[in-house]
């Protein structure tokens, strides 16, 4: 484990698993998909809108997990200032802002014909859209800043303060009255959903995480690429100007 | 395709949000990488390197400083 801490090593690494990362990706999404569409049977109240809960779900859970893999990244930027830990929690931005995006479209699309709207301030909804907010910040700070170093950390205790906000994501159910629904998966005495709507939430769940990790592989390569790149045109920078002086 | 009811806009407008916007994220990161890779390999084949990545060493495997024109 702590080989994969050398970013040489981790790039071999990534180079190995990437190809058969995507085959079992495509397969499960393939599966799940099917199973969402041709397999699970209608709710007995939101009816064939239930097939919305398939990709609604895990791109909410993703987007939470995204965030919670980058406040762990940051404080491996800030105690250790492992330079991995900052490629890690930067390049897991995009992808979770987009997972987080999609869940926030989807759940929309969801409670139009089943609420009467598309969206209320409620505290669920509104702690998401906070923590897409929460996102789009993470991506100006790493933006704004160009010395690597620098915005690795300034953005490191943005997202440990923006971390507050993920359990407020996941009891705002439990402590507010809200119009969405309280969880029915992870909750106390088991998953509330009849298992012919859980195996295929289950399974896309499972290909949108693989798909996350993925893209979070090939992400964190092109920035250890995009970095040495750097260093590189520095240095050959530096050495055309000695040869002047 | 099953019958998808009164509500089949919404569905496949979710699942068409869904796949446009994954989509379109795989593409840019897919791309970043592959850019990446042909910027590191054309400063390799002008001879900078990084100082631990001899001459037979792989591009993506180097490490090291500039190695000197």
């Amino acid at each position: 484990m702590v080989s994969l801490a050398n970013p040489t090593r981790f790039l071999s690494l990534v180079d190995r698993m990437v190809p058969w990362l995507a085959a079992v990706t495509l397969i499960l999404l393939g599966i799940g998909l099917y199973l969402a569409f041709f397999v699970a049977p209608p709710d007995y109240q939101q009816g064939e809108t239930v097939k919305i809960m398939f990709i609604h779900v895990p791109a909410a859970w993703l987007g939470m997990f995204g965030y919670v893999l980058i406040a762990v990244a940051a404080l491996g930027t800030l105690i250790w200032r492992h330079p991995l830990a900052d490629v890690a929690a930067k390049t897991a931005g995009p992808i979770g802002a987009t997972f987080t995006f999609v869940a926030l479209v989807t759940g929309s699309l969801w409670g139009k014909p089943m609420w009467g709207t598309y969206w209320v301030w409620d505290a669920r909804l509104t702690s998401v859209l906070v923590l897409f907010l929460l996102y789009l910040g993470l991506l100006a700070l790493w933006q704004a800043i160009e010395e690597p170093g620098r915005a690795g950390r300034a953005a490191a205790i943005l997202a440990l303060v923006g971390a507050v906000n993920v359990p407020i994501i996941h009891y705002s159910v439990v402590w507010w009255n809200t119009l969405h629904q309280p969880a029915s998966v992870f909750r106390v005495g088991g998953p509330s959903i009849d298992p012919s709507l859980l195996a295929p939430l289950l399974v896309m769940a499972l290909a949108f995480t693989l798909l996350f990790i993925l893209l979070h592989l090939i992400s964190m390569r092109a920035e250890i690429l995009r970095r040495r790149v750097r260093a590189l045109q520095q240095t050959q920078v530096e050495r055309a100007a000695l040869v002047e002086v | 395709m099953p019958d998808l009811g009164q509500h089949a806009v919404f569905i496949l407008a979710a699942y068409g949000a869904t796949f446009v916007a994954v989509a379109a994220l795989a593409f840019f990161i897919v791309e970043d990488d592959r850019k990446q890779r042909r910027l590191l390999a054309d400063l390799e084949r002008r001879g900078i390197r990084r100082r631990s990545a001899g001459p037979s060493a792989k591009p993506k495997a180097s490490t090291g400083r500039q190695r000197g024109s």
